[in-house]
């Protein structure tokens, strides 16, 4: 099994430049024109429990990023998924 | 190293895609399938597509020493309109009996609506009456875990072999779930959606290495055909044995797809 430093030495500057793409999107939809949607909400959603969360940290965001309903619905409205749930569902 | 390409959209890739294969040791690949990337105008699209999975898709494959199978259904996507979706369904008998076919699938859900859950119902049974395995589509993003869900209940309610199924595009907020109850897992490398080779393998030391597979789902999206063999390298890198990613990457989908009564063991090195 990979120690600790095995995975710092495969992950981190990898994971360092994604924290860094993340910090450049948020500061680039700051510096635009225009409202944000349910989209970046989730985001921020996503974002905190990550930080608050001690251990299973991907699927405590991918929970966050879901549709939390149960029943199917009535029809489609449209085909495509976003990424994160909209509040009226 | 050889390995079985589980689930790969080779209608969408081009031939220079079956050498690249060919030249990283696929020694078999699964073709579920799937939506083209458009809504098809009529059922009778269908039986083209259908020959073109057991007639056209083999040939192309067999140039490069890869046996070809496939999976027959109509997808979610266009399962809203089940009136449409119901003819599909009639033309699938006429090609169950074609040497590549393996079963009934990708079925599942997209947005989770009455009608595609009706049409995947639909689909389980035609899967039991004719005794074929099941591979499963689970939806995309924020509609995956509820997906996942109704999906899952509805095998139960169908009193379906859970040995039988495999429910694909699995993440690690739907693994544990579709482990439980007795399915195969699927996990699909893709580069934007879904899971990169780094998160596949944190499931399989999290989730265990029984069961699950993974795949490319390589078609006409943001997508690698090589992504099974590059999550191998990564498993190298990640000190797994060369015993453990053979596993993973051929034993396991052997041995699922061993189920198939048109599946043969590919002659490897």
């Amino acid at each position: 099994m990979p120690t600790k430093t095995d995975i710092l030495d495969l992950y981190f500057m990898d994971s360092r430049a994604k924290l860094l793409d993340i910090a450049s999107y948020l500061d680039r939809l700051d510096r635009h024109e225009g409202e944000t949607d349910f989209r970046q909400e989730g985001f921020l959603n996503a974002l905190q429990t990550m930080l608050e969360t001690k251990e299973n940290r991907t699927a405590a965001v991918l929970n966050t990023l879901s549709d939390s309903s149960t029943d199917p619905i009535e029809a489609v409205t449209i085909q495509a998924a976003y990424g994160a749930p909209q509040l009226e569902n | 190293m050889h390995y079985i390409e589980p689930h790969a959209h080779m209608v969408s890739r081009t031939t220079a895609d079956y050498q690249q294969l060919a030249m990283a040791g696929c020694a078999a690949l699964c073709e579920p399938a799937f939506w083209a990337g458009y809504d098809r105008a009529s059922a009778q699209g269908f039986y083209d597509y259908y020959r073109q999975l057991t007639e056209y898709e083999p040939a192309r494959a067999a140039k490069f020493g890869i046996p070809h199978y496939c999976w027959l259904c109509i997808n979610p996507k266009e399962s809203e309109d089940a009136g449409f979706a119901r003819e599909v369904l009639q033309i699938i008998p006429d090609f169950i009996d074609k040497p590549n076919v393996l079963g009934i699938g990708e079925i599942g859900l997209n947005k989770n609506t009455k009608s595609e859950l009706a049409i995947f119902e639909e689909h389980v049974d035609m899967a039991k009456k004719y005794d074929l395995p099941i591979l499963i589509h689970t939806p995309h993003l924020e509609d995956k875990l509820k997906g996942t869900r109704l999906i899952i209940d509805a095998l139960k309610n169908a009193n379906v072999d859970p040995g039988s199924v495999v429910i694909d595009h699995v993440e690690e907020h739907t693994t544990g779930m579709v482990l439980d109850a007795g399915f195969w897992a699927g996990m699909t490398l893709y580069p934007e959606s879904k899971c990169t080779a780094a998160r596949a393998i944190d499931m399989l030391e999290t989730f265990g290495m029984e069961n699950i597979w993974m795949n490319s789902a390589c078609d006409w999206g943001i997508s690698d055909p090589l992504a099974v063999v590059k999550c191998a390298l990564e498993m190298r890198k990640r000190q797994h044995c060369i015993k453990t990613v053979q596993k993973v990457i051929f034993e396991n989908p052997a041995r699922f797809l061993s189920q198939c009564k048109n599946f043969k063991l590919p002659e490897t090195p």
